[in-house]
């Protein structure tokens, strides 16, 4: 919940609510964009991008190493698994 | 060094420990007393432990697990709240799976899911809204935890929700909000602290700003930090590097992912939807003065506990458990008489044993347990003669 998740926006699900599709290790899921989206650029300029993501939310834009640093550190600390399995089932 | 060779880079690391290792003996034989570091964070807390960082450090620095991991510090009652929410007949009770298995005074909430009540887990507040979205007659309820790092995602959903007109979702807030808690801390009068690792992603919210009176008013070193093990040795070797010339200021290690203003839309949204409680309740720690958030009046469509007329009663925690005293770090979790006894992580007593970034979880889990078997053979002892 608090140490987030890497994931990578793989296509722009809403532009109004600002919702992308976000790959996190496999599973992609709908991410809001909001608190990275800056107004004045197209959400389709994200796309490709990576994400740390917050209970569903991009809170920050990180580039590719520091994605793979930290899913490192997640899967150490076994954290990985779990939150994967929160999102699988999160909205069901 | 039994875990270094594991690190991305080794041999930054192995310096890192050197120079630490340095800086501390200047400082305590400069101070005659231990070096005392506090991590905010609870996933500052499980990544020392994971890492065995406590094990590299020399002796004389101690690490001080603080107050931050939002499930670890719920009050038994507002638990008993949650339960009682969840198990009118209407209501789908929405949380994250970290919070299920708090005990509350009577049941946790996974208890309650076992007797009958409708209790979900949802990955993230919008999945709650989805809910309420797709159950018209239903009453959703979302149980909100966290600082600063997952504060906005709830502030956004409430907005969501007000833009949809949706009235049949409503928030149990347990937001609470970190600077009136290092406050706290650092009021507290059996805490004695040198300096502070700073939480990377609350400060990923709000910035470094609200720190700075720790450095003016407190003259102590914060230095807000990531989450791998060289973030961490990095940034305890910058806390000491400014004890040692007798600095106080807020250094940003993790500047990859903190940026010095925060978010903006983040604080925006917590700016619109929440305002300060007077005080909040903490598990172990008592009433904190502003420590908690509510929804503002214009919001207050959306509060659970006025929705469902919730009298919060405060409930003691068990006698035996001295979470408080942990949570202070007045105490090692293995001081506590319950620990790894009538409190594992399968049957927790107190919260700090729930959730992996609770400090005694983390010390049950990788902890030198030896130091634990030493204080059950004297008790043994002493209960033999
Ligand atoms: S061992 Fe259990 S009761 Fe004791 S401080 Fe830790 S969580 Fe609380």
């Amino acid at each position: 919940m608090c140490l987030g998740i890497p994931g990578k926006i793989v296509h722009i699900v809403d532009h109004e609510l600002q919702l992308g599709m976000v790959d996190v290790g496999g599973i992609q899921r709908e991410v809001n964009l909001s608190c990275v989206a800056e107004d004045d650029q197209k959400l389709e300029s994200y796309l490709d991008e990576w994400v740390l993501v917050h209970v569903g939310f991009a809170m920050s834009v990180i580039d590719e190493d520091e994605a793979q640093a930290t899913l490192g550190v997640l899967n150490e600390l076994g954290e990985m698994q779990e939150e994967l399995t929160a999102m699988r089932e999160g909205a069901s | 060094m039994k875990y270094v060779d594991e690190f991305r880079d080794p041999e930054k690391a192995k310096i890192l420990i050197n120079e630490i290792e340095a800086l501390a003996e200047t400082l305590h034989s400069r101070w005659q007393r231990p070096i005392r570091i506090m991590e905010v964070c609870g996933g500052h807390t499980h990544s020392i432990f994971r890492y065995g960082i406590e094990n590299l450090l020399p002796e004389s620095i101690e690490l001080i697990h603080g107050p931050g991991c939002p499930v670890c510090v719920l009050p038994m009652g507002r638990v008993d709240d949650c339960v009682q929410i969840a198990e009118r007949p209407e209501v789908i009770f929405t949380t994250f799976g970290d919070a299920m298995r708090v005990p509350g005074s009577k049941k946790s909430l996974l208890e309650a899911k076992a007797n009958g009540a409708d209790v979900r887990m949802v990955y993230s507040p919008m999945d709650a809204l989805s809910l309420a979205r797709k159950n018209p007659d239903r009453e959703v309820v979302f149980f909100g935890l966290g600082f600063e790092t997952t504060m906005p995602s709830t502030a956004l959903t409430i907005l969501q929700a007000e833009a949809e007109g949706i009235t049949n979702f409503s928030l149990f807030c347990n937001h609470i909000t970190i600077i009136p808690t290092v406050k706290a801390v650092l009021d507290s009068p059996d805490m004695q602290l040198d300096g502070f690792l700073g939480p990377g992603h609350v400060s990923m919210v709000i910035g470094n700003d609200p720190y700075a009176f720790i450095a003016t008013h407190y003259h102590k070193p914060v230095v807000v930090a990531g989450f791998e093990p060289l973030d961490i040795l990095q940034s305890l070797w910058m806390v000491l590097k400014q004890l040692e010339s007798d600095e106080a200021k807020i250094e940003n290690q993790y500047s990859r992912i903190v940026p010095e203003g925060g978010n903006d839309v983040a604080l925006q949204a917590i700016g619109k939807v929440f305002r300060l409680r007077e005080f909040f309740e903490w598990r172990g720690l008592g009433s904190i003065d502003h420590s908690g958030v509510q929804l503002t009046d214009a919001y207050l469509a959306y509060d659970a506990e006025t929705k469902f007329n919730v009298k919060s009663i405060a409930v003691a925690d068990p006698k035996s458990c001295q979470c408080g005293e942990v949570l202070k770090g007045v105490i090692k979790p293995w001081d506590c008489k319950v620990f790894g006894k009538a409190c594992t992580p399968e049957t927790p007593m107190g919260a700090l044993m729930v959730s992996s970034e609770g400090a005694c979880a983390a010390y049950y889990q990788y902890g030198d347990l030896k130091k634990l078997n030493v204080r059950l053979e004297v008790e043994e002892e002493v209960a033999v003669a």
